[in-house]
């Protein structure tokens, strides 16, 4: 249970420095900006169905506060400790690398789930007076809890890579918008490779929770994504067995 | 309770320590000794399980820190060369943040925190951040959280590195209470450091061993002769022909004269025979003024170049 001990920390440790509350903070109100903002076109325009009219677009805008805030968040996982030197001191203690690794996951994912909760108060309030099919919009949040986990997966691994916050942080940015925009165009890449980037594409899996279209395929996709970065933060780790450790400033 | 069989590890085609090999029993404490880039640093780690050896073994409280990694650590409390702490912590938090770590729980936890903050005199900096200690408080705390958990086994990487003569003082201090508590092994590059704190030394450079023993055979085996430092209002010529004329001098090195008729001269004396209270009155009957006389100390130098048996390398003269 000594994840258990590694996560408390670090979330002693953003909710110590102001990093956790401005990216809070920044992640609040462009979601809020955006459902506001989605929420007077939906009724201005006179649109009936709400899953495609209203949540889709408000979910598809809100992954992108995701993809802005979380690599800000899980880049000092790692390499900050790297930085510091305090990493050495962690490796000595009767804790193993993939337990060491949970705790930080975790910390970053429940610090998620905690700047997702607040996001649900507009359209708490839109429900109070407009009664709405809760299905479609819960689909959103759980594609929008699995499209950040996977997120913060990638930016631990990248974390795990560099004892630079910055580099850590435009290097998940790097891979994440490369998932992104792969499938933009099929004229560079080829109809035939577009297809099957498309089933690699973290951003069109999303389309479908965004929808309310809920897809096991998709699920396993997140699953699988999630698991292969995390299992490439565990071997790099591993990796000082032969590499060292640096002896950092 | 430590044993090292062969212990090489290379990163990539460095080599930073090959075929290293000893033992350490249980209630002893151990200096390491070399120089800086010796592979001090890194048989520490390997026997504090930061990382593996590339081959041999090593085996603390009868745990391979290879293989049995986990328990390894459990007994092992670990002081690194860079004390990197949390600074956002207190000293509290951050001690009760390495008993949690270490697997400790209940009543022994808070007992275990008090102890270490006793043992380190940091009882009053408890509730203090460590971001905002000064550098020798923060080398405390690293050594209090190597201690929580009663370790069995001690490993501390140049626990005096960087602190003021007073702060030495008391770290050396803290060293020697721990004996009888477990199993000590420090590493260090200052050699009084060794004699200080130390039951048994191991010398290392370059990544071998170069010698094992106590601090007092060591200084018996290098010791060909004892060499004592002069420093004589006389004339040069005079000086050393009344000291040759003295029983027990080996040779006397070429000596100079400075300004004001002071010549500064060094000698050798057999080993066995303490001549400082001979030359002192010899100096003295002949009228003349003494100014300096002390015994030459081995250095650790000098001890690295009877152990390698090499020549000193000459001082290049510089050219005006």
């Amino acid at each position: 249970m000594k994840f258990l001990v590694v996560c408390r920390r670090e979330l002693r440790s953003y909710f110590s420095s102001y990093i956790a509350y401005v990216l809070l903070a920044v992640f609040l109100l462009l979601t809020g900006g955006f459902f506001y903002s989605w929420l007077r076109y939906f009724i201005l325009f006179g649109g009936f169905v709400l899953p495609s009219g209203l949540w889709q677009q408000v979910y598809l805008d809100m992954r992108y506060c995701a993809m802005i805030v979380l690599p800000l968040l899980t880049m000092r996982l790692f390499s900050e400790e790297k930085k510091l030197g305090t990493i050495e001191l962690l490796w000595t203690y009767p804790v193993s690398d993939i337990e060491v690794l949970a705790g930080k996951f975790l910390a970053a994912w429940l610090f998620y789930l905690l700047m997702l909760l607040p996001t649900a108060v507009g359209p708490f309030i839109f429900y109070h007076f407009y009664p709405f099919a809760l299905a479609p919009f819960l689909s959103g949040y759980l594609g929008m809890v699995l499209l950040g986990t996977a997120f913060i997966a990638c930016g631990i691994f990248v974390s795990c890579l560099t004892e630079n916050q910055v580099v850590s942080a435009m290097g998940t940015y790097a891979i994440l918008i490369f998932f992104w925009y792969v499938t933009w165009n099929e004229a560079v890449a080829g109809i035939d490779v577009v297809h099957i980037l498309l089933k690699l594409s973290l951003f069109d899996r999303f389309l479908n929770f965004a929808r309310g279209v809920i897809d096991t395929q998709d699920i396993a996709f997140f699953v699988l994504f999630i698991f292969f970065f995390l299992f490439l933060s565990l071997q790099s780790l591993g990796a000082r067995k032969w590499r060292g450790v640096s002896t950092g400033i | 309770m430590i044993r090292a069989e062969h212990l090489t590890k290379r990163f990539g085609t460095f080599t930073a320590i090959s075929d290293v090999s000893f033992e350490v029993q249980a209630g002893e404490i151990v200096g390491f000794l070399g120089p800086n880039g010796a592979g001090k640093s890194t048989t520490m780690r390997i026997l504090g399980g930061v990382f593996p050896p590339t081959s041999g073994s090593a085996q603390v409280a009868g745990f391979d820190v290879a293989r049995q990694s986990l328990q390894a650590r459990q007994v092992v409390g670990y002081f690194p060369e860079r004390v990197a702490l949390y600074l956002d912590m207190t000293v509290r938090e951050y001690l009760d943040y390495v008993a949690d770590m270490k697997g400790v729980a209940g009543k022994q936890k808070g007992h275990d925190i008090d102890r270490a903050l006793d043992s380190c005199v940091i009882g009053h900096v408890a509730h203090r951040l460590i971001g905002t200690l000064s550098k020798g408080f923060r080398q405390r705390v690293g050594i209090a959280q190597a201690l929580v958990g009663r370790p069995r086994v001690l490993i501390l990487d140049e626990p005096t590195a960087g602190l003021d003569p007073e702060q030495v003082a008391e770290v050396r201090k803290l060293i020697r209470q721990l004996r009888g508590e477990g199993t000590v092994i420090l590493s260090t590059h200052i050699l009084s450091e060794v004699e200080a704190t130390c039951d048994r030394v191991i010398i290392i450079n370059r990544g071998q061993i170069l010698a094992v023993d106590t601090p007092s055979n060591l200084n018996q085996r290098l010791r060909k002769k004892s060499r004592i430092q002069l420093e004589v209002r006389a004339p040069v010529e005079a000086l050393q022909s009344c000291l040759q004329s003295l029983p027990g001098i080996l040779a006397i090195e070429p000596g100079y004269a400075t300004s004001d008729g002071v010549t500064s001269l060094t000698v050798s004396t057999d080993p066995d025979r303490d001549l400082r209270a001979e030359i002192a009155t010899a100096i003295i009957d002949a009228r003349w003024d003494l100014l300096e006389l002390r015994a030459v100390t081995l250095s650790l130098e000098d001890i690295f170049l009877t152990l390698v048996h090499r020549p000193p390398t000459p001082i290049p003269s510089v050219q005006h």
